[in-house]
């Protein structure tokens, strides 16, 4: 039916991990970015593009590996983590896993507070799946620089191989972003081995030329990963958002060779939201950024959803949420 | 078949076909041939077939007959039998065959998707996003003209039958362009549609069938260019609309020269789409996307000229090539694809040829890399790099998915180009700079203006084009005018010819010795001016007495008039209050010398004193009426779109050309002047043939009044002479002609040219004192065209 090219399977090109650069604010002051046509354009990403039958189910199992199943929650004790991460060595059920062909998925990361680290980590003992922690005075990071730093090495110390940290909003607003780029720059430090992905908190800082500008800092401050939400601010991840922020990634990319990966998080709940998201990252960025070492999604209550649209997909009969094992 | 593993390292689309089977169905019962729609009935199809080919598969889709004379002939009977009926059911019931319409074609959205995509070639999520729901919101929109008829257009009467010519690019949107405000203003119509993409029009009329409309209302012929042109020449037709070529709208325009029918022609373009250093650069990719590379660049309005300032044009390419590279051409049934078939063979080789020029004349063209389908018509979309303004593919609408490039350096530069164009439909502008990218709203040369924004269009925002790009609007209030007619009082009476014919030769004739002779001259750029030609021509008067002699105008010194209208900088940008000032101060001059503008018409026209006093009064109240005027005439904000600002501005066409009678000499000159100037316009105007001296002298009363030189311009001399080389020349953007029959017919021929738009009276002499038929609305909507203006905001 289609007639392009059919892309050959090839290995997956490695790259460096990225270094940052010097904080440079030519690369982004004279950047704009128009509202309406970047809502537009996401508004047509999903309407020019779609994924049917198999198709949508790969990219709905694509969809899992990318998942940080997460749970940031004030009652989080052990074995709420423990149920989570064995939902995370098991995300599908064997009879849905093997009518499609697969044997072996795991979700890209388990997030969970620093606190709860050594749970993680030892629940996914032998399973591959790396354990991610916020960081940093999870959600407002409001604390002093050095008892966020003393976090970060904590939960490092604690297990953590991904750390996801954010962003001192006040700088964003206000304009100070040198100040945010040290800040940054610090953080990662303190990351040392652990790969760092900055929450910009995209709904606390209103406009998309702000998002701009604080992707841009946050890349050139040595971010592995920018992310949009902590999935506390009054506006989650939206697509004109995540738009914005692969942009400025791709734009990074070129200006220093860089790569950087991209987490959208908050407010992404349905296997329809997965596809939309892997869309944009195909269309705007390439195939490429569809992998899990590229590409994360911030999400707890989405892979419940794709669970019922793959048994759909399996048995011809919509599927019930019961019919899948809980996180 | 990949399996889910293999898919899920290549995260490919995989295949997403919209289903068809519905509308193979609706063609199966169709295989004897589409058929004519005409009195309500499908006429079954009869004579030799033509073919309906699915241009994204070479596949025959359906047989065509074509409408000969007879079938026309047919169709125009039953439209005239029907609109009496139609019109005189009320704005209120037509509105609700309007809203039926329109609620049908949302029921059979899909269906008519598919058709429009088998059809044409475009890409179902275009027919399925963009057309059809456009076709309902114009149904929708002319639904509430129907029903606001009688309240918003009062002393308006319908056209009656209107014949419509439609282009294969966008067929049932257009069909419903033209279809709805012919219908809500309580018309009828014949309606061709293009004998290569004639189905979704057969699903209209059975649409027209189901709702119950009128038999006769709707008439449908199928056809080529020969139908067409027998449907627009029909000596029934009272109104003709057209889309299409500016080729073919030119041999319209010359069919109808003379014929009194009404005309609006949406025609070509070569639109500039501005790119500034400021624009959100990604968002103007993306705009690319949506303009040319829309509809497989089959779109008349097309942002068909990048122009890019030069600092970030290197960066603009290479994003550019980057967004090329991930278009995905192919079926268009196909609901991941951007591109779809070209309508046919012969276009893509149209398209094909003139990339080759392109290339042949040093440009480079960078395509987009996917693989085309081995059958069908599909064209690699794709743009060039290092044109010339001089190269013909930044001068000929390619109408293919290729665009052509410029760099320029400041906004000067870049609205040089943009305005290098016969063409001016529409104008994309992207910059992030509010006064920037107004400015640029400003001086470009086009109907249409997007900033920051392409493409987009709404039935509530006039739509049609400047210059070759035709004239009259579609949409709004305004689309609604062109298929109305004024309905004017009494019988009209045949304008006799000029009774003073020229002699130059010195008369014996005894003369009304004036005490000094004066010898009247032409008015030019501010300045009086001796003919070119050397020559003056004796005016007689009552009697038959010499009053006095005036300048022979000839072909060069209309050139010189235009020349001076064309150096007149400031007029069009000056306030309406600074315009109003000269026309009060005008009417001040003017009631001063009151009698010896009576008298001048007493001894010129052997007028009655009463008359004569009367025509002076008219004519310094007429000063007053478009003084008034002159700050009022505004234009309009329309709700389009959720945060968008769409304005439509009420712009002079530059410089106009008026023809002025012999009735009342003073006041029609006036009557045509002075609304030309209220709206910014320059003008060149012939002066009475008869009675020239009233206008030389009143160019007297212009010296004192603080009309800036060259706007206005008045020569004298043989009316019809003048009218032509005035009609022709290629500057003049509009032409209002008062003259004779056979003179309407040579000016409106004349005009073709370069298209300009015409007001001819078709020789019937106006009540110039009537404040209904000499003055009004009509002459201000007729010395301004409009340009809309998209702006969509937030932060």
């Amino acid at each position: 039916m289609t007639s392009n090219p059919v892309q050959q399977a090839a290995p997956l090109p490695s790259f460096e991990r990225m270094t940052g650069t010097r904080f440079d604010p030519s690369w982004f002051e004279a950047h704009h970015v128009n509202l309406s046509a970047t809502e537009r354009r996401a508004a047509t990403l999903t309407t020019r593009r779609t994924v049917k039958k198999d198709w949508q189910a790969a990219w709905l199992a694509q969809a899992i590996t990318c998942i940080d199943l997460t749970t940031l929650a004030g009652d989080d004790t052990p074995s709420r983590v423990q149920r989570l991460c064995a939902k995370a060595r098991q995300p599908l059920r064997d009879d849905i896993m093997a009518a499609l062909g697969l044997d072996a998925l795991r979700v890209g990361a388990v997030c969970v507070y620093p606190t709860m680290v050594a749970h993680a980590v030892k629940a996914l003992e032998g399973s591959g799946v790396p354990v991610a922690s916020v960081a940093t005075g999870f959600p407002a990071g409001l604390m002093p620089l050095s008892l966020r730093l003393a976090e970060i090495n904590y939960a490092v110390d604690q297990g953590a191989s991904e750390v996801d940290i954010v962003i001192t909003r006040e700088y964003a607003l206000t304009g100070q972003w040198s100040k945010l780029y040290d800040e940054i720059a610090a953080m990662r430090e303190a990351c040392g081995p652990a790969h760092m992905k900055a929450i910009l908190a995209t709904g606390d800082l209103q406009t998309l030329g702000n998002v701009y500008k604080a992707s841009m800092v946050a890349m050139q401050a040595g971010s592995d990963f920018i992310k949009t939400s902590t999935g506390k601010e009054g506006l989650n991840a939206t697509l004109p958002v995540s738009l914005t922020m692969v942009r400025a990634l791709r734009d990074f990319r070129e200006k220093s060779g860089q790569i950087v990966g991209f987490k959208p998080a908050g407010g992404i709940k349905s296997a329809k939201d997965a596809i939309a998201w892997l869309i944009l990252m195909k269309e705007e960025l390439g195939t490429r950024w569809t992998r899990n070492d590229l590409f994360r999604f911030g999400a707890s209550s989405m892979l419940g959803d794709i669970e019922r649209q793959l048994e759909h997909h399996v048995t011809g009969r919509y599927s019930a949420a019961n019919r899948h094992a809980m996180a | 078949m990949p399996s889910i593993k293999d898919i899920m390292e290549t995260m490919e689309y995989g295949p997403a076909p919209e289903s068809n089977a519905e509308v193979k169905d609706w063609l199966a019962g169709h295989a004897d041939g589409i058929s004519h729609f005409i009195g309500g009935h499908f006429v079954t199809p009869e004579g030799p077939m033509t073919t309906v080919i699915n241009p994204a598969d070479d596949s025959v889709l359906a047989r065509l007959t074509k409408a000969g004379a007879d079938q026309i002939d047919a169709a125009v009977k039953a439209a005239r039998a029907a609109q009496p009926k139609w019109a005189a059911l009320g704005g209120h019931a037509r509105a609700r065959f309007l809203y039926a319409i329109a609620r049908h074609v949302q029921k059979r959205e899909r269906f008519l998707a598919v058709l429009e995509t088998m059809d044409n070639g475009k890409t179902i999520r275009e027919t399925r996003d963009g057309d059809i729901p456009l076709v309902a919101r114009h149904f929708y929109h002319h639904a509430g003209w129907a029903e606001l008829l009688e309240s918003e257009f009062p002393n308006h009467r319908p056209v009656g039958v209107c014949g419509q010519v439609i282009p294969w690019n966008f067929p049932l949107l257009m069909l419903a362009w033209k279809i709805a405000p012919a219908l809500a203003a309580g018309n009828t119509v014949v309606l061709k549609p293009a004998d290569l993409t004639p189905l979704t029009a057969q699903a209209f009329a059975e649409i027209c069938a189901d709702v119950g409309l009128p038999a006769g209302v709707v008439n449908i012929v199928h056809g080529d260019g020969e139908t067409g042109a027998l449907l627009t020449g029909h000596p029934d037709v009272d109104k003709v609309a057209f889309t299409g070529s500016t080729a073919v709208g030119r041999l319209i325009r010359e069919q109808l020269a003379g014929s009194g029918k009404k005309l609006s022609l949406e025609l070509g373009g070569k639109s500039p789409f501005i790119v500034f250093e400021d624009a959100d650069l990604d968002a103007a990719v993306e705009g690319v996307v949506d303009a040319i590379w829309f509809n497989q660049g089959e779109v008349c309005c097309a942002g068909s000229r990048i122009i890019v300032q030069e600092g970030i044009a290197e960066s603009f390419f290479s994003k550019l090539k980057a967004r090329l590279s991930a278009l995905r051409i192919g079926t268009p049934l196909d609901k991941t694809m951007d591109v779809g078939a070209v309508v046919s063979r012969p276009q893509l080789e149209r398209i094909r040829a003139l990339v080759a020029t392109g290339e042949a004349e040093g440009a480079i063209l960078h395509s987009a890399p996917a693989e085309l389908p081995a059958q069908g018509t599909f064209c690699a979309p794709g743009f060039f790099t290092g044109t010339a303004p001089a190269h013909r593919v930044n001068q000929e609408e390619i109408f293919g998915p290729i665009a052509t490039t410029l760099t320029f350096r400041t906004l000067e530069e870049a609205m040089q180009l943009a305005n290098d164009t016969r063409y001016g439909l529409a104008a994309t502008i992207w910059s992030q700079d509010i006064d920037r990218a107004i400015s640029a709203a400003a001086r470009v040369k086009a109907g249409v203006i997007w900033i920051n924004s392409t493409n987009l269009f709404d039935a509530g925002a006039a739509f049609g084009g400047y210059r070759e790009s035709g004239f009259g609007r579609e949409g709004a209030r305004e689309g609604v005018l062109e298929y109305l007619a004024p309905v004017l009082p009494g019988s009209r009476k045949e304008r006799s010819d000029p009774k003073l014919v020229p002699t130059f030769a010195p008369r014996k004739t005894k003369h009304d010795v004036p005490a000094i002779d004066v010898t009247a001259k032409l008015y030019i750029g501010g300045k009086q001016k001796r003919a070119d030609g050397g020559q003056s021509y004796s005016v007689t008067g009552k009697g038959g007495a010499i009053i006095g002699h005036a300048a022979l105008g000839n072909r060069k010194d209309i050139r010189n008039a235009v020349e001076a209208a064309a150096k007149v900088g400031s007029w069009a940008n000056v306030t309406g209050h600074n315009r109003a000032q000269v026309l009060y101060f005008l009417a001040e001059n003017l009631s001063q010398r009151r009698a010896e503008f009576e008298s001048l018409l007493i001894h010129s026209t052997g007028a009655s004193s009463k008359s004569a006093a009367a025509e002076v009064e008219a004519s310094i109240r007429r000063c007053f009426w478009y003084a008034a005027y002159a700050d009022k005439f505004d234009g309009a904000v329309h709700t389009t779109r959720q945060r968008h600002v769409t304005l439509s501005l009420n712009e002079p066409w530059g410089i106009m050309g008026l023809v002025c009678p012999d009735e009342r000499p003073l006041l029609s000159m006036l009557s045509l002047i002075l609304p030309a100037i209220a709206m910014g316009n320059s003008v060149v105007a012939i002066a009475s043939q008869s009675h020239p001296l009233v206008a030389t002298t009143f160019y007297q009363v212009l010296e004192t009044s603080d009309l800036p030189g060259g706007v206005v311009n008045l020569i004298t001399g043989l009316r019809e002479d003048l009218a032509k080389t005035l009609a022709e020349h290629d500057e003049v953007a509009c032409i209002w002609y008062c003259g004779s029959a056979a003179g309407s017919a040579m000016v409106e021929r004349a005009a073709c040219g370069n298209l300009k738009a015409t007001w001819t009276d078709l020789g019937h002499v106006r009540d110039w004192l009537a404040d209904t038929e000499g003055q009004g609305a009509e002459y201000l909507r007729r010395a301004t065209q409009i340009k809309t203006v998209w702006l969509p905001y937030g932060e």
